[in-house]
């Protein structure tokens, strides 16, 4: 054993970016993820490790790099640059380690989309049953919910653009859902 | 044919002329025409044969509510659509179109003799008639029923169209864009409200496209349609859906909308979906669906050329179409009036109009004998002649006894009928809001609502111009307001001129005593005739539910659109009864017919359902793997090589793992990250067995019940870290064993802290297993000390393999050393390759999911949902070791000591060694006593699972035996398809390599 | 389709839940003291009411949490929802000024 020096390639199942009429699609880079479990103090701790606020109900709260999404009452998900993932968890663990709590890697576990454009809304509500208005789906709300039969995470980062994750076998499903929509825009 | 009755005038654009086919022959028409209204510019008023009776038919309306021109529209690339509405079908260059329900040609169909075999043909004729001989009916009535009476013909091709779905919510959505609903519309958008209109029409406007007199805020009615649109348009806010009919209205105000988004065009683009399901959420509606003009019920009232009084003013004002040129009009409402003189001025000669009221008065009949036209009160119309299209009638005066006496005949082209209007009710209906009945003007119109709607206009029974515009207004600014938005100070419109609807009849009209030869009909859809309502309530229906069963009036697509009020009205007059009591039918949805294309949407083929795959399937699929569906899971099942059968490939396959390793990919398992300081007490509560002594680095089996002391997942769970456990369960079990942890965690052991993430998709398992696994990995692996005695069965390490960290367990599924490799999903591909090229070199094999079954049931062991059913408790499996006697409280265990469970006779799995080895059973296959058990004997269990054993040279069996545990060496029958059932020794369920020598290796 | 208030995200349409049978069934918190015919009763007895139901759901797709709901089954509205763990309102104060 031991003479394996090789790093095995990673493979993502994202297609490569698309324009559609109205909405480009584009896979999101490989990304650290951490789900968060515990109260809602944990989640303060770790956002201060992080350098971000604790995201009330429904918010994301983020920077140009890292995020932290509310995905329930004892629930977060953390993105963050993949090259930061081992030293973030590690710093993490440190800060959190007097707290009950739950820190597990999901780096591969989900993968996201990006969608942006003028006619991203109405892609999205071919498959999505929540009101993607502004007024009811303002910027920086995220929420999990169902696109079609998936289970996925929206997110809104801006007027016109969505970041969109779902668990790694249910993307090809998801995508082509939006390319199917896509037609009937 | 040339189009000898089209006239001047009509929002067609006679710059763009179409030609289309109509039963193969060619006519000509334009854009803005429907298929009904360019057949009648062509003089073509017969359109198809009636369902039952094959009585030639005409249109009778020109709308929606049309009961008799259904047509196919037939495209390219296998597009059919039957049983369309030839006064909605939209005129395009090519169109085809073909008459339906007829056994030859329309105007020659030898179905007609039923016809004259009415009287054998009346309601409940096929109950009574094809009792006998049993059996008959299935196999010989009713295809030739089936074949003679109907509708269109289904599609035979698959769809190739797309269609497209769009989620909406809105403040205020109105159905309809005629006066009301675009008054409606506007006073709600004024407002600042988010507003959905929508239309079944390619024009909003509804009854004010074919308006000639009225005005609305001093400009003609059509030109203040085109300045509403405009300003709709104008608002960023407003969503205005042409061609979109509101087919349901569903709880909490959810409603379904069908947009026909290519249907009218003639050459669609490919890249365009056919039609658009919306499903609305809307804060409040407003129903403005406006009303239908119901026919009155005479002897003939269906032959082609008899017409709603309405769809002639329609055909004449907004189609530019004369539908006769000597017309009778017979009325019991002003409003057929205004017909009367819009078609008088188009050039039409009208030769009467019979008004059933004996004084009738308005601004209608003023106006018609100002012109001079034939107005003859107390008179009506007993009899229309002629076949393929009416020729003349016979008058009946009405006396002051009210007795009906023959007054002469009359021959006329058209005949058109105007016994007032129904509202359009369906929606409100279908909302559950509570109709009202209006004693004074016989309607039922919407009274108690219980959603969060109003209805206005013609559909609550509202008919003067004024007052509708004046309804809609308010109901528009009302939806807003409850929507939350304070209307501005906008007036209603203000509308004159219009001759509005004002009386109607329901029933059947007066006839001379001793009746008349002929049929009246009802519902021209289904061929209801006055006498069949009559009948149903000799019969002793009384209720009109039962009425509507036994006639088949108001049923199917036309959902007695033109004949409920008629039918209820002869209903209740035979039941001598008031009206209201008889009740009114449920309306069901969908208002028209919807396709199932928009409702299937984009949930077909790959996008029906999610498929998964795994980060390795591209690998399996280049190897020419087989697959099979595990929940929404592809996994590859067998790996034939070119010439094998699967029996081949699965025995190759099996025979390799026991004799050198083969590879599984085993990512699809669940597997759930439990962490937390409470994890192993958690564990021990969720699973019968004990966790809290297991050392970090082992595994453990874990099996887990539902409260019912069922089993209901099993799994390997390995210590990672005191606090930290992995988990995993069955593939198609994950979501479920999920649930029903968070399930108690949340709501039953609160006190526990602990959480639990899903991590089935983090990690990519690779299943080495087989006598050289250790061999095939250990190049590839650093970190982690592989010998037996560092690593032994039912053991976990974290460490790197080629480069990538990997948790790898030490576990079996086969009964062979064996280890699985999880690493990152995104890595496993790599990694797979990387372990491939390592066991190539010991001459192994990939293995799929049929071999993993059955090296598992070799070695007995169990697959949750497959040896069990959801009533087996470990007792039943002989699984006692896996319960932690010494813990107090787990899921399921007080069940364990229940009456029930502890029976002796419980179904228990045990092996089942049959006599001939080369007999496999089927799974599922009956256990009985003996060989050829009396009929009517019960089993004494089942098969569970059935294999030939390549490395044993016989078939292994496992099965559910009642009693079985205690019944080792008896001698039991199994079932099989081709004889009598086959004898079998009751064994334990355990075949290869009892010991487990295999395993510690 | 139903639109179902969560008592953490608010009204979400129907298909984001899952029914999870009648709500305040409590465990015994030491089972192994109940008797056969109470714990059968724990296990299976169900109330099926015309009118006031409590239930629970679970916000699958959504946060994840199981909550109460009071449903009445005649008109299919839900009354009110509550966090798990919350005291079981007043029936009949519910049923007050409800109309379907």
């Amino acid at each position: 054993m031991g003479e394996s020096s090789m790093m095995a390639e990673r493979r993502s199942i994202l297609p490569a970016a698309v324009a559609w009429h109205g909405v480009r699609y584009e896979p999101v880079e490989a990304m650290a993820r951490f789900v968060l479990r515990g109260s809602d103090a944990v989640c303060s701790t770790a956002a201060e490790v992080i350098g971000l606020s604790n995201p009330s109900v429904l918010r994301a709260s983020h920077d140009e790099h890292r995020a932290i999404l509310w995905q329930g009452p004892d629930e977060w998900l953390i993105l963050a640059p993949e090259v930061e993932r081992v030293a973030l968890l590690q710093r993490l663990e440190t800060a959190l380690a007097q707290a009950p709590h739950a820190l597990v890697d999901v780096s591969h576990r989900n993968v996201a989309v990006r969608l942006e454009g003028e006619a991203a809304t109405r892609l999205l509500a071919t498959g999505i049953m929540l009101d993607l208005d502004e007024a009811a789906f303002p910027v920086g709300m995220t929420t999990r919910t169902l696109f079609g039969k998936a289970d996925v995470t929206l997110w809104r980062q801006a007027p016109q653009r969505f970041h969109l994750e779902t668990w790694r076998s249910f993307a090809p499903y998801v995508i082509g859902l939006l390319q199917a929509g896509a037609r009937g825009l | 044919m040339s189009d000898g009755f089209r006239i001047k005038g009509g929002r067609i654009d006679r710059a763009k002329p179409i030609s289309f086919s109509f039963d193969g022959t060619v006519y000509r028409g334009y854009e803005g025409d429907t298929l009904a209204s360019a057949l009648l510019a062509n003089g073509v008023h017969l359109m198809g044969r009636s369902f039952k009776y094959h009585r030639p038919r005409g249109v009778l309306a020109a709308g929606a509510e049309e009961p008799n021109a259904l047509v196919t529209v037939t495209r390219g690339g296998g597009r059919s659509t039957p049983n369309l509405r030839a006064t909605q079908v939209e005129l395009y260059e090519g169109l085809q179109a073909e008459s339906q329900n007829r056994f030859s040609s329309l105007g020659f169909d030898i179905g007609e003799i039923n016809d004259l075999a009415g009287p054998l043909l009346g309601a409940g004729f096929y109950y009574k008639t094809f009792m006998q001989p049993k059996g008959a009916w299935a196999k010989l009535y009713e295809p030739l029923i089936r074949r003679a009476a109907g509708l269109g013909e289904a599609p035979r091709h698959p769809d190739p169209d797309h269609y497209a779905n769009r989620f909406a919510h809105c403040d205020v959505l109105v159905a309809g864009g005629g006066p009301a609903g675009l008054a409606a519309a506007l006073a709600a958008a004024q407002s600042g409200a988010r507003v959905i209109l929508a239309d079944e029409q390619n024009e909003f406007g509804g009854s004010l496209l074919a308006e000639t007199t009225a005005t609305i805020d001093d400009q003609p009615a059509q030109d203040w349609v085109r300045a509403t649109i405009a300003a709709l348009n104008a608002m960023p806010h407003v969503t205005l859906l042409p061609r979109t009919t509101v087919f349901g209205y569903f709880q909490q105000n959810f409603l379904g909308l069908v947009e026909r988004v290519t249907d009218h065009q003639a050459a669609p683009p490919s890249a365009v979906a056919r039609e658009r399901l919306w499903q609305v959420r809307a804060k409040e509606v407003v129903l403005a669906t406006g009303a239908i003009e119901r026919p009155l019920v005479f002897a003939g009232n269906d032959r082609p050329g008899v017409m709603l009084a309405s769809a002639a003013r329609i055909f004449c004002n907004r189609y530019g179409v004369l539908v006769g040129r000597r017309v009778i009009l017979f009325t019991a409402d002003d409003s057929a009036y205004a017909a009367a003189l819009d078609l008088f001025r188009a050039g039409a000669t009208i030769m009467a109009i019979a008004d059933l009221r004996t004084n009738p008065t308005g601004p209608g009949v003023d106006a018609a004998r100002a012109a001079k036209l034939p107005v003859m009160p107390g008179t009506v119309i007993i009899a229309a002649h002629g076949r393929l299209r009416a020729d003349g009638v016979t008058l009946g005066a009405i006396g002051e006894d009210g007795a009906v006496r023959a007054a002469g005949d009359l021959p006329c082209d058209a005949l058109l009928m105007a016994g007032g209007f129904t509202p359009t009710v369906h929606l409100f209906s279908q909302s559950r809001g509570k109709l009202t009945y209006d004693e004074a003007r016989q309607m039922f119109i919407p009274g108690t609502s219980v959603q969060r709607e109003r209805s206005a206009g013609g559909a609550k029974g509202t008919f003067a111009l004024a007052a509708i515009l004046a309804e809609g207004h308010a109901a528009g600014r009302d939806a807003a307001q409850k929507a939350g938005f304070t209307s501005e100070a906008h007036v209603a419109p203000q509308a004159k001129g219009d001759i509005p609807v004002a009386g109607g009849f329901v029933g059947a009209v007066p006839q001379p005593k001793g009746g008349v030869k002929g049929k009246a009909f009802v519902d021209f859809q289904n061929d209801v005739k006055a006498t069949d309502i009559i009948a149903a309530t000799q019969e002793g229906f009384r209720s009109i539910e039962h009425v509507k069963r036994y006639t088949t009036t108001g049923m199917a697509t036309d959902q007695g659109k033109t004949s409920n009020m008629n039918a209820l009205a002869i209903a209740a007059d035979a039941l001598d009864r008031p009206l209201p009591q008889v009740g009114l039918t449920t309306f069901r949805m969908p208002y028209t017919p919807v396709t199932f294309g928009s409702i299937a949407g984009h949930a077909r083929g790959d996008l029906f359902d999610p498929v998964r795959q795994t980060p390795i399937h591209g690998w399996a699929d280049e190897q020419g793997a087989a697959f099979e569906n595990v929940g929404l899971w592809k996994r590859a099942w067998y790996f034939a090589k070119p010439g094998e059968t699967m029996h081949e490939a699965v025995v190759r396959e099996c025979m390799t793992v026991r004799r050198a390793a083969g590879l599984f990919d085993a990512s699809t398992l669940g597997k759930i990250e439990v962490v937390g300081p409470d994890a192993a007490e958690f564990l021990n509560r969720l699973y019968t067995n004990p966790f809290s002594k297991l050392e970090v680095g082992r595994c453990r089996y874990g099996l887990m019940l539902n409260e019912a002391g069922f089993v209901m997942d099993d799994g390997v769970i390995g210590r990672l870290a005191t606090d930290r456990f992995h988990v995993t369960m069955t593939t198609g079990g994950a979501p479920r064993v999920l649930a029903h942890m968070e399930d108690y965690l949340q709501t039953e052991f609160t006190d526990l802290k602990v959480w639990l993430t899903s991590t089935t998709e983090q990690w990519a398992v690779i299943a080495v297993q087989g006598p050289r696994a250790r061999a095939i990995i250990a190049p590839l692996v650093e970190g982690i000390d592989l010998s037996a005695e560092a690593m032994p069965h039912m053991s976990v390490k974290t460490g790197t393999i080629c480069g990538v960290e990997t948790r790898l367990f030490r576990v079996s599924f086969t009964g062979e050393l064996g280890f699985e490799i999880n690493v990152p999903s995104d890595y496993g591909r790599a990694v797979w390759d990387a372990v491939w090229a390592e066991a190539r070199k010991h001459d192994v094999c990939a293995y799929g999911t049929e071999a993993m079954h059955v090296l598992r049931a070799e070695k007995g062991y169990i697959i949750v949902g497959q040896d069990t059913d959801g009533t087996v408790t470990p007792a039943d499996l002989g699984m006692e070791w896996a319960i932690g006697k010494s813990k107090p409280d787990f899921v399921g265990k007080r069940s364990l000591s229940r009456s029930d469970l502890v029976k002796p006779n419980r179904p228990q799995l045990v092996g089942l060694r049959t006599a001939d080895p080369g007999f496999v059973p089927d799974m599922g296959a009956q256990i009985v006593p003996v060989a050829n058990p009396a009929p009517g004997s019960s089993a004494q269990g089942f098969v569970s699972s059935s294999y030939d054993s390549a490395v044993l040279g016989r078939s292994i069996v496992m099965g559910l035996v009642a009693g079985g545990r205690a019944r080792m060496a008896e001698t039991v029958f199994i079932t099989r398809l081709d004889g009598a059932a086959a004898p079998a020794t009751i064994v334990e369920p355990i075949f290869y390599d009892p010991d487990g020598e295999r395993l510690h290796g | 389709m139903l639109l179902i208030e969560c008592p953490y995200c608010g009204p979400r349409p129907e298909l984001e839940f899952r029914y999870g049978g009648e709500a305040h069934v409590a465990r015994a918190a030491d089972p192994a003291t109940v008797d056969d015919e109470h714990w059968t009763a724990f296990l299976f007895w169900r109330g099926n009411p015309k009118g006031l139901h409590f239930e629970r759901w679970r916000h699958a797709s959504g946060c994840g949490r199981f909550f109460n709901c009071a449903r009445d089954t005649v008109s299919d509205v839900i009354v009110k929802t509550y966090k798990a763990g919350e005291p079981k309102p007043d029936a009949a104060r519910l049923m007050t000024g409800t109309t379907p």
